[in-house]
């Protein structure tokens, strides 16, 4: 076996690839809080909690119904997608008028309902959710050991990364959206149902994060408290990729992921606090963040 | 970010010449009563218990100066709030520093991390500066949860001896603690209504809601905005080196971010931008979790509920509904 600057290559690849499943992650839910930031103008507090909301969503589905992890990768979405849909059409809608950060504040608070619900109902031990049958096992790859469900996460992440890129910069819905958020009022006379688009895409953006959810149930356990910390790292990816690119979400997110796996191999104290440190630098260097329209 | 608090503001600052004359009188009624409620709280009411809301009323008192007249909502105050309790609680214990001292230095530690804070922060507008802030006190978290020589970890720093202020007076009592508490709440309170009420206030007001004119006028609005920060951080240090001192404990949840929510929600409930709603505010939030305290995830549901129906149909916050109610900017 060959060495690598004194780490045995499992162990680095085996950081690398889970670098990537954070970095997936990262991409799908900075992802929808850029589509929702872009017509809604509010940051979505409540995505972690909806990310949790997803990884539930499908273990109930498993452990209630015996719906299995496929069904459940679409239907969690769907579910947690409506929920979404009520938020806005009953909450974010009457807050419209005022001043965004009343926006931030309101999902602020639902994310702490949510948390606290489920905390109530299930714990915060944590509950297991198994690897599809389909997905257990893995490969040797000389260099590694790859387990096939790491491999599915990244390849499903990137995937739907695409998938929304190409909707929202390829297709005619997607010019709607980019037009509305551009300029609502000139949109909206030109016929277009700006106010249903909004509710659309709100609920587009949780099911996103309610996707990452599903993926991630079978990695970590499943937990009411997964959504919490993970939203705060996601806000400084935001941070520092900026919210005016969809390419740019997706690359940012996965090269932090994977920065930050590197750095759990070469100085693992600094794991943590990594991304928080890149946006101290980005924010010193290019205040916009990489990727970002100067304000 | 330019006009939080313009739609719900009670007069939006604009108060003539003769009602101004009236609103220093109510005000200063108003700094009279509470002065006669600090001195006659303890006997009614367990000291322990107001002081926990003295100091939560400064810390919130420290925030709503930075989102209510500076017009910049930060969701990490826990950062200067938690640390400077961990200072100052490590000052009193490992460096047997008197409480006066142990109390100043977490000050100036809140200050400093403020002035750097701040610094990267005001390079973002609006909510990227929320989320800039927030990521800045999770990376204080981190480093509180890695370093447990210094914060004793999970535990955090527990049995921080009171000691004798000035070397005279005996802070283990209750009693005694309690007016140390209360007069360093009023100098807070006074200084903090002193602030919004100086030309440099003034200045960050108009940089509140119009900052490109403010801009105009020959302001430097970034240093404005830097300036309310560091104070706002220091007096949230303050608030939570006294905490310190007063519960003999410094500990992760001091810098824990549902801390940063629970000030942001104290000065919600009690008016942003009012002078005195954060202490409504924290009176309301410490009495809440006090009474509901047995209740356990419960308490985060109900806040979380409090939040969605303040931002709903409760923008104002309780005094600035009072002030709404009787015209004049409280």
């Amino acid at each position: 076996m060959f060495e690598l600057l004194g780490i045995p290559p499992q162990a680095l690849f085996g950081q690398v690839l889970l670098g990537l499943i954070n970095g997936s992650f990262y991409a799908i839910l900075s992802l929808g809080l850029a589509v929702i930031f872009g017509l809604l103008n509010i940051i979505n507090f409540t995505h972690g909690a909806q990310y949790m909301m997803g990884a539930f969503v499908a273990w109930m589905c498993l452990n209630y119904f015996g719906i299995n992890y496929w069904a459940a990768l679409l239907l969690a979405p769907i579910v947690v997608g409506a929920t979404g849909i009520a938020i806005e059409r009953l909450l974010l809608k009457r807050i419209a008028h005022v001043d965004h950060l009343y926006g931030l504040l309101l999902t602020f608070g639902l994310a702490l309902i949510i948390q606290g619900l489920f905390r109530n109902q299930y714990g915060s031990s944590g509950l297991a959710y198994q690897i599809p049958a389909e997905l257990r096992g893995g490969q040797n790859l000389g260099f590694m050991f790859l387990p096939y469900y790491r491999g599915w996460v990244v390849v499903a992440s990137l995937v739907v990364c695409l998938a929304t890129w190409f909707l929202i910069e390829k297709t005619r819905l997607g010019a709607y959206l980019r037009a509305a958020t551009e300029n609502p009022t000139l949109t909206q006379a030109f016929g277009i149902n700006v106010p249903l688009l909004v509710t659309l895409t709100y609920g587009f953006g949780v099911a996103l994060a309610a996707f990452a959810g599903v993926l991630a149930a079978p990695i970590y356990s499943v937990n009411p408290n997964m959504g919490a910390d993970l939203i705060i790292v996601v806000f400084a990816v935001v941070v520092i990729g900026g919210m005016g690119s969809i390419l740019g979400a997706i690359v940012t997110g996965f090269s932090l992921g994977l920065i930050e796996g590197l750095t759990k191999v070469f100085y693992p104290e600094a794991s943590a606090t990594v991304i928080f440190i890149i946006m101290v630098l980005v924010l010193l260097v290019k205040p916009a963040g990489l990727f970002g329209r100067a304000a | 970010m330019a006009n939080i608090t313009l739609d719900d503001a009670p007069a939006g600052g604009i108060a003539l010449a003769e009602t101004s004359r009236g609103t220093e009188r109510l005000h200063r009624a108003v700094f009279i009563g509470l002065g006669i409620l600090l001195v006659i709280a303890p006997f009614v009411v367990y000291p322990v218990f107001v002081m926990k809301v003295l100091c939560f009323a400064l810390f919130a008192l420290a925030f709503n100066l930075l989102l209510g007249y500076g017009g910049l909502l930060s969701f990490g105050h826990a950062a200067y709030f938690g640390m400077a309790a961990y200072v100052s609680a490590y000052a009193a214990k490992v460096w047997g520093f008197p409480p006066e001292f142990a109390i100043l230095s977490g000050m100036l530690v809140a200050g400093v991390l403020g002035l750097v804070f701040g610094a990267l922060a005001i390079r973002r507008q609006g909510i990227y500066f929320a989320m800039i802030t927030l990521a800045l006190a999770q990376m204080v978290f981190f480093f509180s949860l890695q370093t447990p020589k210094f914060t004793g970890g999970e535990d955090g720093i527990q049995a921080v001896p009171r000691g004798y202020l000035f070397g005279l007076f005996n802070l283990g009592d209750d009693r005694t603690l309690y007016w140390l508490v209360a007069a360093i709440f009023m100098a807070g309170l006074l200084l903090i209504y002193r602030i919004i009420h100086s030309p440099f206030g003034q200045v960050c007001k108009a940089i509140r809601d119009n900052e490109p004119r403010a801009i105009s006028l020959g302001y430097r609005a970034n240093q404005y905005k830097l300036a309310v920060f560091v104070l706002s951080a220091t007096l949230a240090g303050l608030a939570g080196a006294t905490k310190a001192i007063v519960f003999q404990l410094a500990s992760l949840t001091d810098v824990h971010w549902s801390m940063s929510g629970e000030v942001v929600l104290m000065t919600l409930v009690g008016g942003l931008g009012t002078v005195f709603g954060p202490i409504v505010g924290a009176l309301v939030i410490v009495s809440m979790q006090n009474y509901l305290a047995g209740l356990g995830s419960w308490v985060l549901v109900i806040q979380g509920v409090i939040f969605v129906i303040c931002v709903m149909l409760f923008r104002e916050g309780i005094v600035g509904l009072i002030a709404k109610k009787i015209g004049k900017p409280l």
